[in-house]
């Protein structure tokens, strides 16, 4: 839909460009494929600044084995890069033409519980880049960077630029299980298990922020059970009930444990 | 420099702006808003050959690229092939959504055989995605030439609607025009102490600010039936009081849309906050905060100091001895949920002053001559001071029964002097416009050990949110035929339906019998089961056969017109529990923790509603030797263009191509009730039926002979046609007497004990429609009310939170039945003609929606044997029934 109160659509170049176009004040947001920030109101915007014209690679794969994901980097590039990429694109409640334009790092910014590039990078051990206005770079992992609904840790001014998936990860075993109310609706529940020198099993969708639990190897039922009881809150809302959240998934969880011990 | 359909435009995007307003400002109206969220795909369009839903595609991005739209595609003489696949198939129905489907079908990417995943960014509400998967597959479902009734011929405007150039509400606007826009409540219940418009009335470009003290003082209902008597007259175009979260409580005229809303923003309100009260049965209690006490008796609520809407109190026979008499009784309490039409069209309505002064509104509308009615009774007009008229209308499904833009957009023209438009958003639509009536139905049903009813006892509470519109019609209807099924000596009503502090509910598809019907087949299905009969058994002992009276909770008056025109109920029980007998189509999952069921159940609907619902029409020869057809109904997808060009060329004994359709204009004719009640086919239809049938007895008067697509042929003299216009034949239909028509729904299913998840194996519906006149057309009907209804049972539920606010705004969290989520339904129509009808058909586009909830929650049952009380039937609902 028309930002109409937006006046100014800046597109920088660079960094300083762009430190310089985006102060960071509540008037002003960042811009990346504008799929979720074009489909709501958003009445308090005078300013959109404009990712796609620093040139971000999508992808690099670093010499150490390990992958950055730029954070312009659309869904659909990033589909083709690995199955497990694929499935997590295929969590979006957006189709296909939203893979066009939509990117990972406004994804993750957007901080869903069902943000399907959040249950990815966190399932991966990936970690946020955050670009500082002074030059400044900091590191954290997107499993903390994403704190709550629609919440991060971002600070004012700061730009995630990409996010680093360690070689680790990429050469895990992972498998990952969806519940939603609908075959095709948004997520109640998504599930990633990682296994390599340990196993993380990350929670998305089904609670508020991601949930990484990290075993030194592949957990019995009750240890995984007492892992997931240790949920504070299942998140509420029209894509399912916190109990059943909770239940599905459990169910889930002991099905990629299962799967991967196989 | 963008690159539209091949042409460059130098025209600059907005900063702000999205590429779907912008290609529309530039004239390319294919492209068009069903959501304006990324939801819905109408908008889709190919940016460098890359399809991307263009409401949330930045407008400047497109900045030296490419844009191509489904008008950019192919034209009706050269269309794309997916555009011709989609006319053979008839592969839509209102047409809203088809330019962005054949706009997403034209790209080879994902290259990905899952069609549900492949379309789940393009919704339609109106086919049930059947016909779609066709037209994907090249299938072709459409004949061509030839008039004869029976026949599957496509929509007249087929051509023009795949490849983008039928014209829609907004589509067509008068330059200069203005945009409004509302502010709305948001408190469920306020009184307005002071409302300050000066900072919005200086907002640049703004043109006229609307508040309570500038509308006239008139109460009205934007429910529009014949007899404008029928509904409450409890609201006003603006109200001092608030009685809903959402409510209008001013609008703002401005140059553009941002100009208007940025004002809306500036005005400021002083609320004096007032309590409220949500739940229906508490705002009968006494002490409830009263929502419309102000109100004296000339507003036709049945008791506004109890916030009583209406109510209905009846018994036939005596329920007590009944009940005595039988070995076994049920009873239980059943209950539905909100639910949004979901038209692909929202709301909207555009005005403006003709060269004699005259006010015309074109509106998304399924009543513009109801409408223009109330209109003259608002604004002080006479009926000839106002023309009302449609497009074709992007879907209704009794949602557009209502005046819900028009009296604003036509106040604001008379005030300007200028042409204003009004779009409403899918969140207005969704969160402020009125839903399904939520009702509460308690049922308690007894029978001898045969399973012979003994007594019949229906308890319903209606919630008919803050205002009374459709809630007593909705109510009556709700009670009759659902009751009335059934051939019971005992029965007993008793209705009410209840002021709240929600959204108002509506006219829905269905008009209160699917929610009554939910309660009684569930409990006709639990009488069965503990009777040990077969539920089909249970139903052939007790349905009515004709030469029985229709009786709900009263004898019949005298003069009631209802009649057994043609029966077919018992066909269409042998159909659909044949049909279930078949394989099923999806196979049925493995695993233990699956159980699968079945279930079913029976609607009955009278063909027309009640008490007059009349059609005017005419036929015209021309003098080129074609027809014009004049009709006032509206066209929204239900199909009636298509049946009455059949209809008019086989009186005619000419080609549909010979025959043009003027319609739904109030100069078209003198008047129409609308295109509500199902009555598009068997009221207006009949009307032209009849007038062309006396325009042909007028031909052949002038010149005896055999009629002919081009002359009149007598032996070996042949008069042209073109010798013979112009002339004129009209006729009308008064909707009285009334038949009855008959769906029986029948599914298995599987549900997973473990996440209570529901997989439709098999999914049959038998229909008694008289003579099909076009079963393409019929079937799209019944498959898309099957759809729609299985949304309803299964996930489809507008949420409110403890403050009365709708929380569900948009499509992502609304869920609209996806092509993932619909499974193939066999349709099945049984083999009668009706008396009244023409040619023996009769009414069926709402009717195939009220069996399916019952049905799937009875198959529910049978699978895990809990009993499900409430919709809908989510997931995590089911697995808590398990537990």
């Amino acid at each position: 839909m028309d930002l109409h109160t937006v006046t100014a659509l800046h597109r920088p170049g660079d960094r300083d460009g762009l430190a310089a176009a985006y102060p960071g004040g509540p008037g002003s947001a960042l811009l990346a494929g504008g799929t979720w920030l074009f489909s709501e109101p958003q009445p308090q915007l005078r300013e959109l600044v404009d990712l796609t014209g620093l040139g971000w690679p999508a992808l690099v794969h670093e010499p150490d084995g390990g992958l950055t994901i730029g954070a312009t980097c659309t869904l659909a590039e990033l589909a083709a890069e690995a199955p497990l990429f694929r499935q997590c694109c295929r969590a979006l409640a957006g189709s296909f033409k939203i893979w066009h334009t939509a990117t990972v790092g406004g994804n993750i910014c957007l901080a869903l519980p069902a943000g399907p590039m959040t249950s990815l990078s966190a399932a991966l051990d990936g970690v946020a880049v955050l670009w500082g206005p002074a030059g400044t770079v900091r590191r954290m992992p997107v499993a903390e960077f994403v704190t709550g609904v629609r919440t991060t840790a971002i600070r004012p001014a700061e730009v995630l630029r990409a996010v680093e998936i360690p070689a680790s990860a990429l050469r895990a075993r992972t498998a990952l299980r969806r519940a939603a109310l609908t075959a095709e609706g948004r997520s109640g529940s998504v599930v990633i298990g990682c296994l390599g020198e340990s196993f993380a099993l990350t929670v998305t969708a089904a609670t508020e922020r991601p949930h990484r639990f990290v075993f030194p190897a592949l957990p019995s039922g009750p240890e995984l059970q007492a892992a997931l009881d240790g949920v504070p809150t299942w998140y509420d809302d029209p894509h399912g009930a916190p109990d059943w959240r909770a239940h599905v998934t459990a169910r889930l969880a002991r099905e990629i444990v299962a799967e991967l011990g196989a | 420099m963008i690159e539209i359909n091949g042409v460059e435009t130098d025209a600059a995007p907005r900063p702000g702006q999205c590429l779907r307003t912008f290609l529309r400002e530039q004239g390319n109206t294919e492209v068009k808003k069903g959501c304006d969220a990324g939801d819905c795909g109408a908008c889709s369009v190919l940016v460098d050959g890359s399809a991307v839903h263009s409401c949330v595609y930045p407008a400047q991005r497109a900045e030296g690229r490419s844009v191509t739209t489904a008008a950019g595609l192919g034209t009706p003489e050269d269309p794309h092939p997916v555009q011709q696949r989609f006319v053979d198939a008839g592969g839509f129905q209102c047409g809203f959504c088809t330019a962005g489907f054949v706009v997403t079908a034209s790209t080879p990417e994902p290259d990905d055989p899952d069609l549900g995943h492949r379309f789940k960014g393009n919704l339609c509400r109106c086919t049930g995605y059947r016909a779609i998967a066709d037209a994907l597959g090249g299938r072709v479902n459409t004949e061509k030439g030839g008039a004869a009734v029976g026949r599957s011929l496509p929509a007249p405007a087929g051509m023009r609607i795949v490849t983008g150039r039928e014209s829609y509400t907004l589509d067509d606007t008068p330059p200069g025009v203005l945009h409004l826009a509302a502010l709305r409540s948001p408190h469920a219940h306020a009184r307005i102490r002071a409302i300050d418009t000066s900072a919005a009335a200086a907002v640049p470009g703004v043109r006229l600010v609307l508040t309570h003290q500038d509308v006239p003082d008139r109460l009205f209902s934007t429910a529009r039936h014949e007899n404008r008597l029928d509904d409450p007259d409890d609201t006003r175009m603006l109200d001092p009081v608030v009685r809903f979260v959402g409510q209008r409580v001013a609008a703002v005229v401005a140059e553009t849309v941002g100009a208007a809303e940025r004002a809306c923003r500036e005005i400021v309100v002083d609320y004096e906050v007032l309590p409220a009260v949500l739940d229906p049965a508490a705002a009968l209690e006494p002490g409830a905060p009263v929502l419309h006490g102000d109100k004296g008796p000339e507003a036709r609520i049945a008791d506004a100091s109890r916030n009583l809407v209406a109510e209905l109190h009846g018994e036939v026979g005596d329920t007590g001895s009944g009940f005595a008499a039988a070995e076994t009784v049920v009873s239980g309490t059943w209950t539905t949920q909100r639910v949004s039409h979901g038209q692909l069209e929202t709301h909207g309505a555009v005005g403006w002053l003709d060269e004699t002064g005259r006010l015309v509104i074109r509106t998304s509308t399924q009543v513009p001559f109801l409408v223009r009615d109330e209109l003259c009774r608002l604004l002080d007009l006479p009926r000839d001071g106002v023309r009302v008229l449609t497009a074709r209308v992007g879907g209704g499904f009794g949602g557009k029964q209502e005046l819900l833009t028009e009296d604003l957009v036509g106040l604001a023209v008379l005030r300007l002097g200028r042409p204003v438009q009004w779009e409403l958003s899918r969140s207005e639509s969704l969160a402020a416009l009125p839903c399904r009536h939520p009702m509460r139905v308690g049922v308690r049903v007894g029978a001898t050990r045969d399973g012979v009813l003994t007594a019949l006892a229906v308890d319903v509470l209606s919630d008919a949110g803050a205002y009374g519109n459709h809630s007593p019609g909705v109510m009556f209807h709700g009670c009759h035929e659902s009751i009335g099924l059934y051939r019971c000596a005992n029965k007993k009503v008793d209705a009410r339906a209840v002021y709240t502090n929600n959204v108002p509910s509506g006219a829905f598809r269905g008009y209160g019998l699917g929610q009554v019907i939910f309660g009684i087949e569930s409990a006709l299905d639990e009488l069965a089961r503990e009777l040990g009969l077969d539920p089909f058994t249970l139903r052939r002992r007790n349905v009515v056969v004709p030469g029985d009276p229709v009786v709900s909770g009263h004898e019949p008056l005298p003069d009631d017109d209802l009649r057994y025109g043609s029966y077919g109920l018992d066909q269409c029980l042998d159909l659909a529990e044949s049909g279930l007998r078949a394989a099923d189509d999806v196979p049925a999952p493995q695993g233990d923790e699956w159980r699968t069921g079945e279930g079913m159940a029976v609607a009955m609907i009278a063909t027309i509603p009640p008490r007059g619902h009349f059609a005017e029409a005419s036929v015209t020869l021309e003098p080129d030797g074609t027809y014009t057809v004049r009709v006032g109904t509206a066209e929204f997808g239900n199909g009636t263009s298509t049946v009455h060009t059949q209809l008019a060329a086989t009186v005619l004994g000419t080609e549909p191509g010979r025959v043009r359709l003027h319609q739904s204009d109030t100069d078209a004719v003198g008047h129409d009730t609308g295109a509500f009640g199902s009555a598009g086919s068997v009221v207006a239809g009949k009307a032209v039926h009849r007038a062309a049938v006396a325009l042909r007895a007028a031909v052949l008067e002038k010149v005896p002979g055999r009629l002919g697509p081009l002359g009149v042929q007598d032996g070996d003299s042949f008069t042209p046609l073109t010798d013979l216009g112009p002339l004129t034949a009209r006729a009308t239909h008064d909707g009285t007497p009334r038949s009855v028509a008959f769906n029986v729904h029948a599914v298995r299913l599987a549900v997973h004990t473990g996440t209570g998840e529901i997989r439709i194996l098999r999914s049959v519906q038998s229909a008694d429609a008289g003579t099909v006149l076009n079963p393409e057309q019929l079937r799209g009907q019944v498959e898309g009310g099957v759809a729609q209804a299985l949304g309803t049972a299964l996930f489809e539920e507008l949420r409110v939170d403890e403050a009365g606010a709708i929380t569900t705004t948009v499509l992502r969290n609304y869920h609209l039945p996806q092509f993932a989520d619909v499974p193939r339904t066999e349709v099945y129509f049984a083999a009668t003609a009706d008396d009244l009808g023409p040619f023996g058909a009769k009414s069926m586009s709402e009717a195939p929606y009220n069996p399916v909830a019952p049905a799937v929650a009875n198959a529910v049952r049978d699978a895990i044997g809990v009993r499900p009380h409430s919709l809908p039937l989510t997931a995590d609902r089911v697995w808590r029934l398990t537990r």
